[in-house]
């Protein structure tokens, strides 16, 4: 930029100062209704038990009660739930990239027999809700655990995990996306010598990133808001997950609302930080696919 | 049979063998089946035996403990008109899809229109609606729990403001159904937004703007352009939120375990109560397979009556 053309016309200034639009009186009113639950929550967390039996209700405590959070963390065991869903989630994710990936690309590119028939039957059952299946899959991950582990039963992170390592709606979500890469690329790398396996990781992963982690923000959040499963096959507290966790926290204080809002934002953080982080592919791929875990 | 690309397997050709075994050993069937057997055999223990063993199981008579489980024929089906508590699971559930969905829908819609225009700060609004994507149906149903208190909730303070009478809400028979119908809605509602913006991204502005210079109103412009144009996204939803609707376990179980009077039993909670608390497994499968099948009627026809209405932008 040349001192002259400032001189006869001033360049843009980079924060230009415009009238606001008037549509920030419909948007905030609109925001602030559907975050007030949120609010609400954050607020009646750091009231005493006492400003929380108040009626009508304390809209901002005397002094915020701080001692809330260690004190719902000292009632339950929320640090242990926090990880193991952390835990379960983790290798679920990473279980369905590997497991899904493989399966995924060869149902895109390699021809063998029996491709077609098998890829139909895998789309069958994601048209089956989990209600048909959760009674087998219990008795199923029970007789799993009893007899291939020495006695572990159902009451185990395991029971967790392994139903879920890999899924068909992964298989569909990444075939798709390997159909949309272009086949000469991986021709060139074959020529060359490289396994399947190398061009796989080499050349067709590192292109998929975004439906990679696409999977991977939809997966997560599937796992980690999971309910009704851990419910069926956990009763010991420790190896409880984060949603079942909070929910006998709740069966044992259900009158310290105070507490129960602390556990809920502690629960809750996590998850919203992975959502701040990975929103963009959270969006994406309900906008894509229409899919809520 | 030859392999699928020419460079695959030239480097040594398989001409010793023969037949299947061929067949099966040419490099793309061994590597292909490789690829997809640690998938395949999750899913089919975990995925595909369960649906055959729940069809099996819904022709006996099993208490998930005892090995034991004679086959007692059609008779956990036989048992199912005669239910008088799943006849209530059935009306609660379809009161709950029939207020749920369009509900949802239509806050959905309402607020994705009103986000879907450039004005300074409008991702931080985006990020705002989306973000009850990432709170957990238990987050949710805690939540609400609080605002709807009878005694020290805020929502009966707001009522109490205003003059209104106030309610006993998830303790009362006759408002409990609502309460989940409100909670439920506020959770699917940045699905929503998301479904829709996404949409309206999609609508030509160029359609809008010649309906507007031939003097159309705007709502005029919004019900015959912007709305039609929408239809693709307003089917998935409905199908899609009906799915989940015939299938809402979560929230009930940690607010009302059903009642007041069995006011929320809605179909999943029957069926979980039946499998896991009374032990009455194969009517319970039974069950599942009459809400599979109820599922499946119900989005065949929202397709075939969805599909006359949806416009295509192609």
């Amino acid at each position: 930029m040349t001192t002259s053309t400032t001189a006869t016309a001033p360049a843009e200034p980079r924060f230009r100062f415009t009238r606001p639009s008037p549509w920030h009186l419909v948007l905030i009113p609109l925001t602030f209704i559907l975050l007030v639950p949120l609010i609400w929550m954050v607020i009646t967390s750091l009231e005493t038990e006492a400003e929380t039996r108040q009626f009508p209700p304390v809209l901002l405590p005397a002094s915020p009660q701080w001692t809330n959070y260690p004190d719902a963390l000292s009632a339950a065991p929320f640090l242990r739930f926090m990880l193991n869903s952390a835990v379960v989630a983790l290798v679920v994710v990473v279980a369905n990239l590997v497991l899904c990936s493989l399966a995924g690309y060869a149902f895109a590119r390699l021809r063998f027999l029996g491709r077609g028939a098998l890829f139909a039957v895998l789309m069958a059952t994601l048209m089956v809700p989990f209600q048909v299946t959760m009674i087998p899959e219990f008795l199923i991950v029970k007789w799993v655990g009893l007899n291939v582990w020495d006695q572990l039963g159902i009451d185990h992170l395991g029971a967790l995990i392994a139903p879920n390592l890999a899924t068909a709606f992964g298989i569909f979500l990444l075939r798709q996306f390997f159909l949309t890469i272009p086949v000469e690329l991986e021709e060139a790398a074959r020529i060359d010598g490289t396994s399947r396996l190398g061009v796989l990781f080499k050349i067709v992963l590192p292109l998929s990133l975004p439906a990679m982690a696409t999977l991977a923000a939809l997966t997560f959040l599937d796992s980690w808001n999971s309910f009704l499963w851990p419910l069926i096959v956990i009763n010991t507290e420790s190896n409880m997950t984060l949603p079942l966790g909070l929910t006998t926290f709740q069966g044992s204080h259900a009158t310290h609302w105070e507490l129960l809002m602390a556990g809920n934002v502690f629960s809750l953080l996590p998850m919203l930080l992975v959502f701040f982080a990975a929103q963009r592919y959270f969006v994406r791929s309900v906008a894509a696919t229409g899919l809520k875990g | 049979m030859a392999s699928a690309t020419p460079t695959a397997s030239n480097a040594a050709p398989p001409a010793r063998r023969t037949g299947l075994l061929r067949r099966f050993s040419g490099s793309e069937h061994a590597v292909g089946w490789a690829f997809v057997t640690p998938a395949t055999v999750l899913i089919a223990v975990f995925g595909l035996l369960p649906i055959l063993w729940s069809l099996l199981l819904s022709f006996q008579k099993s208490d998930l403990l005892t090995p034991e489980t004679p086959f007692v024929g059609l008779d956990n089906y036989k048992q199912i008109p005669g239910d008088a508590t799943f006849r209530l699971a059935i009306e609660h559930t379809i009161v709950y899809t029939v207020l749920f969905v369009p509900a949802t829908m239509i806050v959905g819609l309402l607020i994705a229109a009103a986000l879907n225009r450039k004005v300074r700060g409008i991702s931080i609004y985006r990020t705002a609606a989306y973000v009850t994507m990432a709170v957990s149906t238990i987050n949710e149903a805690i939540i609400f729990m609080w605002l709807f208190e009878p005694s020290f909730g805020v929502v009966n303070a707001v009522l109490n403001g205003l003059g209104l009478p106030q309610g006993q809400w998830l303790s009362s028979p006759g408002q409990a159904l609502y309460v989940i119908v409100a909670m439920t809605v506020w959770g699917w509602t940045g699905f929503a937004v998301v479904i829709y913006l996404a949409a309206l991204q999609g609508v030509p502005k160029e359609l809008q703007e010649a309906a507007a210079i031939d003097g159309a109103k705007p709502f005029t412009i919004f019900r015959t352009i912007t709305f039609p144009l929408l239809s693709p996204a307003t089917l998935f939803l409905a199908v899609w939120l009906s799915i989940n609707a015939l299938q809402l376990f979560d929230e009930v179980y940690l607010t009302t375990r059903g009642g007041p009077l069995h006011s929320t039993t809605v179909v999943v909670y029957y069926l979980f109560d039946q499998a896991f608390q009374q032990f009455n497994a194969g009517y319970a499968a039974a069950l599942a397979y009459v809400l599979f099948l109820v599922i499946l009627v119900i989005t065949f026809i929202q397709f075939r009556v969805g599909n006359r209405f949806v416009h295509y932008n192609r």
